[in-house]
């Protein structure tokens, strides 16, 4: 799972109002290269929840995947390269393989096995 | 009505695409065509702007067939479905989108406004089964629609291959759409072939657009078939009564066109066409 993704996520489990950001507790991350397209990254930055990728990002550094992203975004980011290239590596190289997400309200787990999240709910809380 | 053809009455889609099911997907040559075929229509209807990568969504992506061809077009991809084993061939053939184990009824778990598109082939008509005894096919259509409805971005657009039952079930499928919000409606792609007759749902989410015609039709949108169609010809008054009478020259002229219609053999048709002969002939 990329971080791209898991900044999309939000748990839908029954009765929770506020399920975002969702706790990523990782057991395996890999960084996977792929091909940087400016254009892109530099669509998707207003879209994200800068803050639940900074969290997200910080929490795999523990891991060894160094990333220092700025906590707040900057200006001008669209003409910054060295910047659109530090958003591009979190949001699409690192993947998470093993472990699981974590419901911040309910406190449910999705196990995420070979980088696949799985948000399947049992019969009670969907 | 119901014939076992159908996968759907076979068994739950998390049952019925095993590891057998999910092995024709990567190794099948006709399935795979028909498969991207399908996707790249499906994306041409989504109406992307050109030029742009778009962050899309595919509800029922199973061995990724439809990704890939996203990916070739230069975007970024999240796919979703229900059976791991139609993830794992995905898995094996390293597809670029990234991929999440859920179920379509039970909602998407995303971020308001979080894609630019969303496509799915094959899978809508899925969720009309009841698999288990706690099922509602109305309630899970409406659960799926309204949820993709606010993942989606604003005059963003959906669009879904189907292969419906039946009209009663077409018609579950657009009621729980629309009032999930969702306008637009049925795109059929060559409907005077049995077998190259494609159904496409399209939706958009917030600004409508115009609803794009079927491939190889001749005939207005379902859409608009209930309504007076104007024509700048003047209708005269020889074809208000029915039929013309027999052997006239108009009565030739109908017959000869419907010979022509149904293939057959017919003379064209000159100045001579429906005159008498002399009487001296």
């Amino acid at each position: 799972m990329k971080l791209l993704t898991h900044n999309i996520l939000t748990s839908h489990v029954k009765g929770v109002t506020k399920g975002y950001p969702l706790l990523i507790k990782a057991t395996e991350v890999r960084v996977n290269e792929v091909e940087f397209n400016p254009q892109f990254v530099s669509r998707m930055i207003p879209k994200l929840e800068w803050s639940a990728l900074v969290q997200a990002a910080e929490g795999l550094l523990q891991l060894g995947h160094l990333q220092d992203l700025p906590s707040s975004l900057i200006q001008d980011y669209e003409n910054n390269e060295e910047f659109l290239r530090k958003v591009h590596r979190v949001l699409l190289e690192v993947e998470v393989i093993e472990g699981c997400l974590q419901c911040p309200e309910s406190g449910r787990e999705f196990p995420i096995s070979r980088g696949v999240p799985n948000m399947l709910l049992n019969e009670d809380d969907s | 009505m119901s014939s076992c053809r159908r996968p759907e009455h076979m068994a739950p889609p998390e049952v019925f695409y095993n590891e057998e099911e999910a092995k024709k997907y990567s190794q099948n040559s006709r399935m795979i065509e028909i498969q991207s075929q399908m996707s790249e229509r499906a994306v041409e209807l989504l109406n992307l702007p050109e030029d742009q990568p778009c962050f899309l969504l595919d509800v029922g992506c199973g061995s990724g067939l439809s990704g890939d061809y996203l990916s070739e077009e230069g975007h970024v991809w999240v796919g979703m479905d229900i059976s791991t084993a139609m993830l794992d061939v995905a898995l094996e053939r390293e597809v670029e989108g990234d991929l999440i184990l859920g179920d379509m009824g039970q909602g998407m778990p995303f971020r308001p406004g979080s894609f630019d598109g969303c496509i799915s082939i094959s899978a809508l008509q899925w969720l009309c089964n009841a698999d288990k005894k706690s099922h509602s096919p109305p309630k899970r259509l409406y659960t799926f629609f309204s949820t993709l409805y606010s993942s989606l971005a604003r005059g963003a657009r959906a669009v879904f291959q189907i292969y419906p039952e039946n009209s009663e079930q077409l018609e579950l499928i657009t009621a729980q759409a629309m009032k999930a919000g969702f306008t637009g409606g049925m795109v059929v792609d060559y409907p005077n072939s049995s077998k190259a007759k494609k159904f496409f749902l399209c939706l958009f989410a917030g600004v409508s657009g115009v609803l794009p015609k079927g491939l190889g039709s001749e005939t207005v949108d379902r859409g608009v078939s209930n309504q007076a169609q104007f024509t700048g010809q003047r209708s005269r008054f020889k074809n208000m009564k029915g039929k013309s009478v027999k052997k006239s020259k108009d009565w030739i002229m109908e017959k000869k066109e419907r010979r022509r219609r149904q293939g057959k053999d017919v003379r064209a048709d000159t100045k001579y066409t429906g005159r008498q002969r002399r009487p001296r002939f």
